[in-house]
């Protein structure tokens, strides 16, 4: 089948092809060649299984994500639902900062919410998903009110823990502060809104959240 | 011709550099290297600073041949480090500085890995990979900022190796990182180890514990050698750091990688991050030793490059500080 290349990330192509008559999504992840051979091979299989288990398992708790048609282990591929018309959280906010709206405009701040709610979901069923930044949630039209659609679970896991769970968020507030200038007041509502939309559970990983953010940041930092 | 002195000594070494105009005149260090089995305390490690940095001092006025008066700056480091070690040498710098009537640059020890790097290798504008004893970072420069995109949540990926070398018992001479590493070269049975990456950010804590509590066991009943066990945890963890490494430069749609602190002396990382440059048709720049391991010089660099973009610190402010973020610092000095 013919395939058309997409994007080429740090471990993956994505192409645009035609499964069973239909139009699809194939992610394949490629050998690294830095990498020792049986952790290579060794993390591959894991990131595959892991993505395709997160995906299927949101979708049964109503959290959007493509849908997973098939797993090829040999070819190291998974083939995805096409989510047409999309467009990332990150565009999405680069665009509204080329049209100078204000970071703690209303419909930036709704955009926080909207993210919020989704990840307490996902935190609520355990999925963990490891790899939380702004290029990989999406957004159909139309944007301003669009459900948030999660991709790109390879380092996803399940864990009860809130310290996971916080991490998770770290890693986020982190990806959103260091790609986009001045998002304070959206991550500070980010978290909110992840707080409100759940039961105390989500309080303590927020607790931890600040526990986390000692650690790395303040901690050892001389050498 | 504008020259610079750079005083660094926030962990173990004390070094003294001189820079004029993006040239190295000097840049003589000594390192506190303590027994194996054991790390460098601070108290012990400011003792060996006072001890030694006249001497350094005196080395490299003489090796750059320059008296007091042809200098124009004087840098030290403000931080990040042992508070004992960086309080010893930010005297000395405040000192000379009115000693000699110069004016005083206090600066962020890994800005100056960053700038000695630049200066180093000519990268323009790089992804940083600044690993050392103390830090795990991944840098990038956005917007008259070092911003940070990955680090470590828990310990840094040098503290990972010195601490496993003191499990071993492997010599702090020169350093631990480096007995590691040429052990490694005879190691051949992997061990598969936690790898811990967390998007752009990586954890090395579970890695050292889970080495911690099976390491005397597996050497004891022959399963694996030190040597196959420094091999299985330098594989495991530079993989870890390079597969972050690759996500942040696609993540800034960068091309070009810079290496810098300590750790990043090591090969077998040049190699594996060589590797994946060549993948994605992108340019590796990395140092040796001399410039990778704490010094002087990267002092005076990057007190030289905030000293011709204006900046003075009043002798009120030139205290030290054991936190300070890389990206704390406004980087006036590039466009």
């Amino acid at each position: 089948m013919e395939r058309v290349l997409l994007t080429q990330g740090a471990e993956g192509r994505v192409y645009d092809t035609k499964w069973l008559g239909r139009s699809v999504l194939v992610k394949e992840r490629f050998i690294k060649k830095y990498r020792h051979p049986d952790l290579d091979a060794h993390i591959t299989r894991e990131r595959i299984k892991a993505e395709a288990r997160a995906l299927t398992r949101c979708r049964t708790f109503g959290i959007k994500t493509p849908i997973v048609y098939d797993v090829d282990f040999t070819t190291n591929e998974i083939f995805l639902e096409k989510i047409s018309n999309s467009c990332t959280v990150r565009n999405y906010i680069y665009e509204s900062v080329s049209k100078k709206l204000p970071m703690d405009s209303s419909v930036m701040m709704h955009l926080a919410e909207r993210i919020g709610r989704v990840l307490n979901k996902l935190h609520a069923n355990h999925i963990i998903h490891g790899d939380l930044t702004t290029s990989n949630m999406l957004l159909v039209p139309p944007y301003d009110s669009s459900d948030i659609i999660l991709i790109d679970f390879g380092l996803s896991s399940v864990d009860e823990h809130a310290e996971d769970k916080a991490v998770d968020l770290y890693v986020l507030e982190r990806a959103i502060l260091s790609t986009h200038p001045n998002t304070e007041p959206l991550v500070k509502h980010l978290l909110n809104s992840y707080k409100v939309a759940g039961s105390r559970s989500a309080e303590d990983i927020i607790i931890r959240l600040d526990e986390v953010r000692l650690r790395g940041r303040k901690k050892l930092c001389f050498g | 011709m504008v020259t610079v002195i750079g005083l660094e000594g926030s962990a173990n070494k004390i070094g003294i550099g001189i820079i004029q105009d993006g040239k190295v005149l000097a840049n003589p260090r000594r390192t506190y290297i303590t027994p194996p089995g054991q790390g460098f305390v601070p108290h012990d490690t400011a003792k060996h600073h006072q001890a030694n940095v006249l001497e350094v001092l005196q080395q490299a006025l003489s090796e750059a041949d320059v008296k007091p008066e042809d200098i124009d700056a004087v840098a030290y480091t403000k931080g990040p480090g042992m508070a004992a070690p960086l309080i010893s040498v930010a005297v000395v710098a405040r000192t000379i500085a009115q000693l000699w009537s110069k004016p005083i640059v206090a600066v962020n020890h890994c800005i100056g890995h960053i700038e000695m790097g630049r200066l180093i290798t000519g990268a323009e504008n790089p992804t940083v990979l600044y690993v050392s004893g103390g830090n795990t970072q991944i840098i990038a420069y956005l917007e008259k900022r070092y911003r940070i995109f990955g680090e470590t949540i828990d310990i840094a990926v040098g503290n990972c190796f010195d601490r496993f070398a003191r499990v071993l018992m492997l010599s702090n001479d020169p350093s631990p990182g480096y007995n590691i590493e040429q052990m490694a070269k005879k190691g051949k049975k992997y061990l598969p180890l936690p790898y811990g990456v967390k998007g752009m950010d990586v954890s090395f804590s579970g890695l050292l514990t889970y080495l911690e509590e099976r390491a005397e066991k597996l050497i004891k009943t022959g399963q694996y050698s030190k040597a196959d066990l420094c091999f299985s945890l330098q594989e495991t963890v530079f993989a870890m750091l390079v597969e972050t490494t690759e996500r942040a430069m696609a993540h800034c749609g960068s091309n070009e990688v810079l290496i810098c602190g300590g750790v990043g002396c090591n090969l077998r990382l040049q190699e594996m991050m060589g590797k994946m440059c060549e993948e994605r048709g992108a340019h590796l720049y990395a140092t040796d030793e001399s410039f990778c391991i704490d010094n002087g010089a990267m002092i005076a660099q990057a007190g030289y490059l905030m000293f011709k973009s204006g900046i003075k610190t009043n002798m009120e402010d030139t205290w030290v500080t054991q936190r300070y973020r890389t990206d704390d610092v406004p980087v006036s000095w590039r466009d």
